[in-house]
Protein backbone atom coordinates (compact mmCIF):
# COMPACT_ATOMS: atom_id res chain seq x y z
CA UNK A 1 0.00 0.00 0.00
CA UNK A 2 2.08 2.89 -1.24
CA UNK A 3 -0.92 4.90 -2.42
CA UNK A 4 -0.58 7.26 0.55
CA UNK A 5 2.98 8.14 -0.51
CA UNK A 6 1.71 8.62 -4.05
CA UNK A 7 -1.16 10.86 -2.91
CA UNK A 8 1.35 12.98 -1.00
CA UNK A 9 3.46 13.15 -4.14
CA UNK A 10 0.44 14.42 -6.09
CA UNK A 11 -0.18 17.15 -3.52
CA UNK A 12 3.46 18.25 -3.49
CA UNK A 13 3.64 18.45 -7.27
CA UNK A 14 0.22 20.10 -7.67
CA UNK A 15 0.93 22.77 -5.04
CA UNK A 16 4.19 23.61 -6.76
CA UNK A 17 2.53 23.82 -10.21
CA UNK A 18 -0.43 25.84 -8.90
CA UNK A 19 1.81 28.36 -7.16
CA UNK A 20 3.87 28.73 -10.29
CA UNK A 21 0.64 29.45 -12.20
CA UNK A 22 -0.36 31.95 -9.49
CA UNK A 23 -3.54 30.06 -8.66
CA UNK A 24 -5.24 30.30 -5.25
CA UNK A 25 -6.99 26.99 -5.32
CA UNK A 26 -6.97 23.69 -7.19
CA UNK A 27 -10.41 22.41 -8.19
CA UNK A 28 -9.50 19.29 -10.11
CA UNK A 29 -6.41 17.15 -10.77
CA UNK A 30 -6.20 15.09 -13.93
CA UNK A 31 -3.93 12.13 -13.30
CA UNK A 32 -2.72 9.68 -15.92
CA UNK A 33 -2.43 6.15 -14.56
CA UNK A 34 -0.95 3.46 -16.81
CA UNK A 35 -2.36 -0.05 -16.65
CA UNK A 36 1.05 -1.32 -15.58
CA UNK A 37 1.71 1.43 -13.03
CA UNK A 38 0.85 -0.89 -10.17
CA UNK A 39 -1.60 1.53 -8.59
CA UNK A 40 -4.97 0.75 -7.09
CA UNK A 41 -7.21 3.70 -8.13
CA UNK A 42 -9.65 3.00 -5.29
CA UNK A 43 -6.92 3.18 -2.67
CA UNK A 44 -5.47 6.29 -4.28
CA UNK A 45 -8.83 8.07 -4.24
CA UNK A 46 -9.26 7.04 -0.62
CA UNK A 47 -5.90 8.56 0.35
CA UNK A 48 -6.44 11.66 -1.76
CA UNK A 49 -8.93 13.46 0.48
CA UNK A 50 -6.78 12.94 3.54
CA UNK A 51 -3.64 14.14 1.80
CA UNK A 52 -5.27 17.26 0.35
CA UNK A 53 -6.87 18.42 3.61
CA UNK A 54 -5.46 21.75 4.77
CA UNK A 55 -3.79 22.48 1.41
CA UNK A 56 -4.89 24.52 -1.59
CA UNK A 57 -6.15 21.21 -2.98
CA UNK A 58 -8.68 20.74 -0.18
CA UNK A 59 -12.05 19.72 -1.57
CA UNK A 60 -10.68 19.15 -5.07
CA UNK A 61 -11.45 16.05 -7.09
CA UNK A 62 -9.01 13.59 -8.57
CA UNK A 63 -9.85 12.48 -12.08
CA UNK A 64 -8.02 9.34 -13.13
CA UNK A 65 -7.28 8.96 -16.83
CA UNK A 66 -6.55 5.32 -17.64
CA UNK A 67 -3.63 4.85 -20.01
CA UNK A 68 -3.69 1.60 -21.99
CA UNK A 69 -0.77 -0.81 -22.19
CA UNK A 70 0.73 -0.34 -25.64
CA UNK A 71 3.78 -2.27 -26.86
CA UNK A 72 5.80 -2.39 -30.05
CA UNK A 73 5.34 -5.52 -32.15
CA UNK A 74 8.58 -6.19 -34.01
CA UNK A 75 6.77 -8.56 -36.36
CA UNK A 76 3.78 -6.40 -37.33
CA UNK A 77 6.04 -3.31 -37.14
CA UNK A 78 3.44 -1.31 -35.27
CA UNK A 79 2.24 -0.38 -31.82
CA UNK A 80 -0.43 -2.68 -30.45
CA UNK A 81 -2.62 -2.38 -27.40
CA UNK A 82 -2.63 -5.34 -25.03
CA UNK A 83 -5.86 -6.41 -23.40
CA UNK A 84 -4.04 -8.03 -20.48
CA UNK A 85 -1.04 -7.02 -18.38
CA UNK A 86 -0.37 -10.72 -17.92
CA UNK A 87 0.33 -11.60 -21.50
CA UNK A 88 2.86 -9.59 -23.47
CA UNK A 89 2.06 -11.12 -26.84
CA UNK A 90 0.85 -9.33 -29.96
CA UNK A 91 -2.93 -9.82 -30.25
CA UNK A 92 -2.58 -10.14 -34.03
CA UNK A 93 0.43 -12.39 -34.60
CA UNK A 94 1.14 -13.73 -31.05
CA UNK A 95 4.81 -12.62 -31.12
CA UNK A 96 6.18 -11.86 -27.62
CA UNK A 97 6.43 -8.07 -27.25
CA UNK A 98 8.40 -6.60 -24.39
CA UNK A 99 8.98 -3.07 -25.60
CA UNK A 100 6.53 -0.91 -23.69
CA UNK A 101 5.37 2.33 -25.32
CA UNK A 102 2.69 3.38 -22.83
CA UNK A 103 1.23 1.89 -19.68
CA UNK A 104 3.71 2.84 -16.94
CA UNK A 105 2.52 6.45 -16.55
CA UNK A 106 1.88 7.93 -13.17
CA UNK A 107 1.75 11.62 -13.91
CA UNK A 108 -0.31 14.73 -13.45
CA UNK A 109 -1.53 15.76 -16.90
CA UNK A 110 -3.14 19.03 -15.85
CA UNK A 111 -4.79 20.96 -13.04
CA UNK A 112 -8.02 22.88 -13.09
CA UNK A 113 -7.43 25.93 -10.90
CA UNK A 114 -9.42 28.90 -9.62
CA UNK A 115 -8.08 32.47 -9.98
CA UNK B 1 -19.48 31.73 -10.11
CA UNK B 2 -15.78 31.01 -9.88
CA UNK B 3 -14.02 30.83 -13.16
CA UNK B 4 -11.47 28.14 -13.55
CA UNK B 5 -8.61 27.56 -15.94
CA UNK B 6 -6.49 24.64 -16.94
CA UNK B 7 -2.78 24.45 -16.08
CA UNK B 8 -0.75 21.89 -18.00
CA UNK B 9 1.64 20.00 -15.73
CA UNK B 10 2.81 16.77 -17.37
CA UNK B 11 5.04 15.66 -14.53
CA UNK B 12 5.44 12.24 -12.93
CA UNK B 13 4.38 12.01 -9.32
CA UNK B 14 7.45 9.90 -8.60
CA UNK B 15 9.62 12.65 -10.03
CA UNK B 16 11.43 13.29 -6.76
CA UNK B 17 12.34 9.63 -6.31
CA UNK B 18 13.31 9.30 -9.97
CA UNK B 19 15.64 12.30 -9.72
CA UNK B 20 17.29 10.99 -6.56
CA UNK B 21 17.64 7.54 -8.15
CA UNK B 22 19.29 9.11 -11.17
CA UNK B 23 21.76 10.78 -8.85
CA UNK B 24 22.50 7.47 -7.13
CA UNK B 25 22.91 5.70 -10.46
CA UNK B 26 25.47 8.30 -11.49
CA UNK B 27 27.31 7.82 -8.21
CA UNK B 28 27.33 4.02 -8.58
CA UNK B 29 28.63 4.34 -12.13
CA UNK B 30 31.37 6.79 -11.19
CA UNK B 31 32.45 4.56 -8.33
CA UNK B 32 32.22 1.40 -10.44
CA UNK B 33 29.96 -0.49 -8.08
CA UNK B 34 27.33 -2.71 -9.72
CA UNK B 35 24.16 -2.32 -7.69
CA UNK B 36 21.59 -5.09 -7.48
CA UNK B 37 18.06 -4.58 -6.08
CA UNK B 38 16.53 -7.82 -4.81
CA UNK B 39 12.75 -7.90 -4.65
CA UNK B 40 10.31 -10.65 -3.73
CA UNK B 41 7.42 -11.47 -1.46
CA UNK B 42 8.20 -12.13 2.22
CA UNK B 43 9.67 -15.58 2.82
CA UNK B 44 10.90 -16.37 -0.67
CA UNK B 45 14.47 -16.68 0.55
CA UNK B 46 16.06 -13.31 -0.23
CA UNK B 47 18.13 -13.14 2.94
CA UNK B 48 19.40 -16.71 2.81
CA UNK B 49 20.28 -16.33 -0.87
CA UNK B 50 22.03 -13.02 -0.24
CA UNK B 51 23.93 -14.41 2.75
CA UNK B 52 25.28 -17.21 0.61
CA UNK B 53 26.06 -14.84 -2.26
CA UNK B 54 27.99 -12.49 0.04
CA UNK B 55 29.89 -15.33 1.74
CA UNK B 56 30.98 -16.72 -1.60
CA UNK B 57 32.01 -13.32 -2.93
CA UNK B 58 33.93 -12.47 0.23
CA UNK B 59 35.57 -15.90 0.09
CA UNK B 60 36.71 -15.20 -3.47
CA UNK B 61 38.18 -11.85 -2.46
CA UNK B 62 35.48 -9.81 -4.20
CA UNK B 63 34.38 -6.61 -2.46
CA UNK B 64 30.65 -6.69 -1.82
CA UNK B 65 28.35 -4.94 0.63
CA UNK B 66 24.64 -5.00 1.38
CA UNK B 67 21.89 -2.68 2.48
CA UNK B 68 18.85 -4.46 3.81
CA UNK B 69 15.39 -2.99 4.19
CA UNK B 70 12.98 -4.20 6.82
CA UNK B 71 9.99 -2.69 8.56
CA UNK B 72 11.20 -2.96 12.14
CA UNK B 73 13.97 -5.46 12.95
CA UNK B 74 17.66 -5.79 12.20
CA UNK B 75 17.50 -9.60 12.16
CA UNK B 76 18.34 -9.78 8.48
CA UNK B 77 21.37 -7.50 8.81
CA UNK B 78 22.70 -9.68 11.61
CA UNK B 79 22.31 -12.77 9.44
CA UNK B 80 23.97 -11.11 6.46
CA UNK B 81 26.85 -9.78 8.57
CA UNK B 82 27.90 -13.38 9.22
CA UNK B 83 29.19 -13.40 5.64
CA UNK B 84 31.93 -10.96 6.64
CA UNK B 85 30.68 -8.32 4.18
CA UNK B 86 29.80 -4.81 5.38
CA UNK B 87 26.05 -4.65 5.98
CA UNK B 88 23.68 -1.85 6.99
CA UNK B 89 20.07 -2.20 8.05
CA UNK B 90 17.46 0.31 6.94
CA UNK B 91 14.30 0.26 9.04
CA UNK B 92 11.38 1.71 7.12
CA UNK B 93 9.09 1.85 10.18
CA UNK B 94 5.99 0.63 8.48
CA UNK B 95 6.81 1.75 4.96
CA UNK B 96 6.31 -1.08 2.54
CA UNK B 97 9.25 -0.33 0.25
CA UNK B 98 12.63 1.38 0.04
CA UNK B 99 12.89 4.78 -1.63
CA UNK B 100 15.96 6.39 -3.14
CA UNK B 101 15.88 9.05 -0.41
CA UNK B 102 16.43 6.41 2.29
CA UNK B 103 19.76 5.22 0.89
CA UNK B 104 21.94 8.32 0.85
CA UNK B 105 22.96 8.56 4.50
CA UNK B 106 23.84 4.85 4.63
CA UNK B 107 25.95 5.05 1.51
CA UNK B 108 27.91 8.00 2.85
CA UNK B 109 29.38 5.73 5.51
CA UNK B 110 31.07 3.58 2.86
CA UNK B 111 33.80 4.10 0.34
CA UNK B 112 31.74 3.01 -2.65
CA UNK B 113 34.72 3.17 -4.98
CA UNK B 114 36.31 0.34 -2.99
CA UNK B 115 33.34 -1.95 -3.71
CA UNK B 116 32.64 -4.18 -6.71
CA UNK B 117 29.03 -4.98 -5.84
CA UNK B 118 26.34 -3.45 -3.70
CA UNK B 119 23.24 -5.52 -2.96
CA UNK B 120 20.03 -3.93 -1.77
CA UNK B 121 17.57 -6.33 -0.20
CA UNK B 122 14.22 -4.60 -0.52
CA UNK B 123 11.28 -4.96 1.87
CA UNK B 124 9.46 -8.24 1.18
CA UNK B 125 6.61 -7.03 -1.00
CA UNK B 126 5.81 -7.67 -4.64
CA UNK B 127 3.72 -4.54 -5.18
CA UNK B 128 5.15 -1.24 -3.98
CA UNK B 129 8.92 -1.65 -4.54
CA UNK B 130 8.16 -1.95 -8.28
CA UNK B 131 7.50 1.79 -8.53
CA UNK B 132 10.63 2.99 -6.75
CA UNK B 133 13.86 3.14 -8.69
CA UNK B 134 16.86 2.91 -6.35
CA UNK B 135 19.45 3.63 -9.01
CA UNK B 136 20.23 -0.06 -9.39
CA UNK B 137 21.87 -1.51 -12.50
CA UNK B 138 20.08 -4.82 -12.04
CA UNK B 139 16.69 -5.59 -10.55
CA UNK B 140 16.23 -9.21 -9.57
CA UNK B 141 12.77 -10.58 -8.80
CA UNK B 142 12.76 -13.77 -6.75
CA UNK B 143 10.11 -16.45 -6.53
CA UNK B 144 10.28 -19.62 -4.45
CA UNK B 145 8.88 -22.96 -5.57
CA UNK B 146 6.53 -22.97 -2.57
CA UNK B 147 4.70 -19.85 -3.75
CA UNK B 148 2.87 -21.09 -6.84
CA UNK B 149 3.87 -20.93 -10.47
CA UNK B 150 1.36 -18.20 -11.33
CA UNK B 151 2.83 -15.57 -9.02
CA UNK B 152 4.29 -13.52 -11.90
CA UNK B 153 0.79 -13.32 -13.40
CA UNK B 154 -0.52 -12.02 -10.10
CA UNK B 155 2.21 -9.39 -9.81
CA UNK B 156 2.96 -8.48 -13.43
CA UNK B 157 4.13 -4.93 -12.68
CA UNK B 158 6.97 -6.20 -10.49
CA UNK B 159 8.08 -9.05 -12.72
CA UNK B 160 7.87 -6.84 -15.77
CA UNK B 161 10.08 -4.22 -14.12
CA UNK B 162 12.83 -6.73 -13.26
CA UNK B 163 15.85 -7.70 -15.36
CA UNK B 164 16.37 -11.19 -14.01
CA UNK B 165 14.09 -13.73 -12.29
CA UNK B 166 15.47 -16.23 -9.80
CA UNK B 167 13.47 -19.25 -8.73
CA UNK B 168 14.58 -20.24 -5.23
CA UNK B 169 14.26 -23.31 -2.98
CA UNK B 170 14.67 -25.68 -5.93
CA UNK B 171 15.56 -28.41 -3.43
CA UNK B 172 11.86 -28.39 -2.48
CA UNK B 173 10.60 -28.48 -6.06
CA UNK B 174 9.70 -32.13 -6.09
CA UNK B 175 8.00 -32.11 -2.70
CA UNK B 176 5.90 -29.12 -3.80
CA UNK B 177 5.14 -30.67 -7.19
CA UNK B 178 6.53 -27.50 -8.68
CA UNK B 179 5.65 -27.14 -12.35
CA UNK B 180 8.84 -25.69 -13.80
CA UNK B 181 7.49 -25.15 -17.31
CA UNK B 182 4.43 -23.32 -16.00
CA UNK B 183 6.59 -21.03 -13.85
CA UNK B 184 8.92 -20.18 -16.73
CA UNK B 185 5.92 -19.58 -19.02
CA UNK B 186 4.33 -17.25 -16.45
CA UNK B 187 7.54 -15.23 -16.07
CA UNK B 188 8.06 -14.92 -19.83
CA UNK B 189 4.39 -14.08 -20.36
CA UNK B 190 4.78 -10.88 -18.34
CA UNK B 191 8.39 -10.26 -19.42
CA UNK B 192 9.32 -11.80 -22.77
CA UNK B 193 12.93 -12.94 -23.01
CA UNK B 194 13.69 -12.55 -19.32
CA UNK B 195 16.74 -14.37 -17.95
CA UNK B 196 15.62 -17.02 -15.45
CA UNK B 197 17.91 -18.74 -12.95
CA UNK B 198 17.04 -21.64 -10.67
CA UNK B 199 18.84 -21.98 -7.36
CA UNK B 200 18.88 -23.92 -4.14
CA UNK B 201 20.57 -21.75 -1.56
CA UNK B 202 20.66 -24.67 0.82
CA UNK B 203 22.47 -27.01 -1.57
CA UNK B 204 24.31 -24.38 -3.52
CA UNK B 205 22.98 -25.48 -6.89
CA UNK B 206 22.69 -22.69 -9.42
CA UNK B 207 25.04 -20.39 -7.47
CA UNK B 208 27.83 -20.67 -10.03
CA UNK B 209 25.45 -19.53 -12.78
CA UNK B 210 24.45 -16.59 -10.60
CA UNK B 211 28.07 -15.57 -10.02
CA UNK B 212 28.75 -15.86 -13.75
CA UNK B 213 25.76 -13.62 -14.46
CA UNK B 214 27.02 -11.04 -11.97
CA UNK B 215 30.49 -11.07 -13.50
CA UNK B 216 29.09 -10.76 -17.02
CA UNK B 217 26.75 -7.92 -16.12
CA UNK B 218 29.54 -6.07 -14.39
CA UNK B 219 31.87 -6.58 -17.36
CA UNK B 220 29.36 -5.28 -19.89
CA UNK B 221 28.45 -2.40 -17.61
CA UNK B 222 32.02 -1.46 -16.65
CA UNK B 223 33.04 0.34 -19.88
CA UNK B 224 30.29 2.88 -19.28
CA UNK B 225 31.82 3.64 -15.92
CA UNK B 226 34.65 5.51 -17.55
CA UNK B 227 32.16 7.97 -19.03
CA UNK B 228 31.90 9.75 -15.70
CA UNK B 229 28.67 11.71 -15.58
CA UNK B 230 25.42 9.77 -15.45
CA UNK B 231 23.45 10.16 -18.64
CA UNK B 232 20.70 12.76 -18.61
CA UNK B 233 17.10 11.62 -18.94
Amino acid sequence: MHELSLAQGIVELAVEAAQKAKADRVVRVHLKVGRLAGVDPGALLFCYDESTAGTILAGSSLVIIDVPLVVWCAHCLKEVELASVQRFHCPTCDTPCGEIRTGRELEIASLEVAA
Amino acid sequence: MTTTRIVEVRAGILKKNDELARGLRGRFERDGVLTVNLVSSPGSGKTAFLERTLSELVGAGVKAAALVGDLETDNDAQRLARSGAPVRQINTHGRCHLEAEMLGSYLDAWDLAALDYLFIENVGNLVCPASYDLGEALRVAMLSVTEGEDKPLKYPTMFNSADVAIITKMDLAEACEFDREAAHAAIRSVRPGMTILEVSTKRGTGMETWHTLLRERRAEWAPRVAGGEASAR
